[in-house]
């Protein structure tokens, strides 16, 4: 399934007013993000981290899929602009029930909600939504099946931005499940469009998509040789379940030849930023050592989280509004 | 095109107006804090020649506006900079052009959520006599009446200069 993100998340004026993909979004909307989640960043660092940005709004964080962490961040990230948030956790309550998903969005519309954080195991499940179900109200990807988490991205792209040289000079790294990660598609997009020249993909070649080379990576199968001289290596998180599918031989022969230790990591330039987007598995794809080392920027990446959210979020609820205003406008 | 005034006389007489003003009123160790970006080229300039003392801080109210619902988030939003502890402090807070108030309250909301100040003195270089709100400034350094369709806008940083404009709109 082709899902062109470009047309649908824009309002007329080209501002953003859903935020389902990376890809066919300009480099300059995504520098705005960026932009703008500095500034949040140091609303964190205040006493009071709160603005007044979306106060009377009403957010749901609806989830089809478990997420403590990417839920917790997104309701973090509405609370500090002073919105409303209600938390549904669709897998548990109506779903079971027998109503559709076109169903109980229709019913959070009716009660006035002013955005959707949409979390689905389907591929395309956000797009469905702000396509055909719920235009007007500013919808969110938190991560469809194996699609896309462009929040995700953005919080690595404002990590490296922030620790790093201008994208236009850097090699980035993604070493482990690239077939099944929606992470590594949004960044590898996302770091095409901010310029960045050496996009690099390490993996085993079960766990690489068919047409890898459409997102103008280099594939690499052994770590030691795709690390070398890096400046960014961003690692997935190997899922326990496809253990079980037969793509992997073994846990600890995936470590040996993919796991990032200290001995692989010197392969990389010695300012090498270590990302991984959590929750780590320590010893299955990552080193104690170099996840809690000098290089590691995991846990800067959560606090970064926040403030890319509260950036996406309040675009897309200005986006929504002067979209409303200019066809009143109209009218 | 009329004449605008010279922004750096004014400044002086402001400053000096200032230094009055914070000594009469008792307001001893005070931190300068200007707003993006007009109020904090002239906050740099009153820090320089005559708070040399005082802490520098910028405000960007962008997350403040009152006009979210009308006109959305304006781009170009910068990080607010206080570099030092805005709790039992004597504020000055410094913009270019006072017109409808509306900025300075949003700055107020914002300085507020820093710390709880021991005061605020607004400075404003002018004053277009358009208020909406029951706010005007401790120190001016000038009043200006405009003209229909006429707006005056503060350019900088070097040099600091008037400019008024004509609108095809209003």
């Amino acid at each position: 399934m082709s899902l062109k993100s470009s047309k649908l998340q824009l309002n007329d004026q080209g501002q953003l007013r859903h935020f389902l993909g990376i890809d066919g979004l300009s480099r300059e909307l995504l520098t705005e993000i960026l932009d703008t989640a500095d500034s949040f960043l140091e609303v964190g660092e205040r006493a009071i981290k709160k603005v007044p940005l979306l106060r009377g709004k009403t957010v749901c964080n609806v989830f089809f899929e478990n997420s403590t962490r990417t839920r917790s961040t997104f309701e973090l990230a509405a609370k500090r602009l002073s919105a409303d948030v209600l938390n549904l956790d669709v897998q548990t309550s109506s779903t079971s029930k027998g109503e559709t998903l076109y169903d109980t969005l229709r019913n959070l519309e009716a009660m006035a909600a002013d955005m959707f954080i949409v979390r689905h195991g389907d591929s395309g499940a956000a797009h469905f939504i702000a396509g055909n179900v719920c235009p007007d109200v500013a919808i969110i990807n938190a991560g469809d099946g194996n699609h896309a988490h462009p929040t995700q991205a953005m919080l690595d792209m404002l990590t490296i931005r922030r620790h790093q040289a201008p994208f236009e000079q850097l090699s980035v790294a993604i070493v482990g499940d690239i077939l099944h990660s929606r992470v590594a598609r949004s960044n590898m997009e996302a770091l095409r469009i901010l310029g960045c020249p050496d996009i690099r993909v390490i993996a085993p070649r079960t766990l690489l998509p068919e047409g890898i080379e459409q997102y103008g990576v280099r594939v690499f199968n052994d770590l030691r040789v795709g690390l070398r001289d890096v400046d960014v290596v961003i690692m997935l998180r190997l899922q326990k379940e496809r253990m079980q599918s037969g793509l992997l031989p073994s846990e600890g022969e995936f470590y040996r030849q993919y796991g990032l230790t200290s001995d692989s990591l010197a392969l990389a330039r010695p300012d090498a930023l270590v990302m991984h987007p959590g929750p780590i598995n320590r010893g299955v794809e990552i080193e104690s050592a170099v996840a809690d080392g000098a290089q590691s920027v995991i846990l800067n990446q959560v606090t970064y989280g926040i403030a890319v959210r509260m950036a996406v979020m309040s675009m897309a609820m200005a986006g929504q509004t002067t979209q409303r205003q200019s066809r009143q406008g109209a009218v | 095109m009329s004449d605008t005034p010279d922004v750096e006389v004014l400044i002086e007489r402001m400053g000096q107006e200032l230094a009055a003003w914070l000594d009469r009123t008792t307001r001893p160790d005070p931190a300068i804090v200007g707003i993006h970006t007009g109020g904090a080229w002239i906050a740099e300039r009153l820090r320089d020649r005559f708070l040399p003392d005082a802490p520098l801080g910028t405000l960007d109210i962008t997350f403040y506006r009152d006009d979210f619902e009308q006109i959305g988030l304006q781009p170009g939003v910068r990080p607010s900079e206080l570099p030092f502890s805005v709790d039992g402090r004597h504020l000055v807070l410094v913009d270019d052009v006072l017109m409808t108030g509306r900025t300075i309250r949003a700055a107020l909301n914002e300085l507020f959520d820093y710390g709880r100040p021991a005061s605020v003195t607004l400075v404003t270089l002018v004053d277009i006599e358009s208020r909406e709100l029951p706010i005007r400034a401790d120190i001016l350094g000038t009043s200006m009446k405009l003209a229909t369709g006429q707006r005056i806008k503060l350019t900088g940083p070097e040099p600091l200069r008037l400019t008024l404009t004509h609108t095809a709109e209003s």
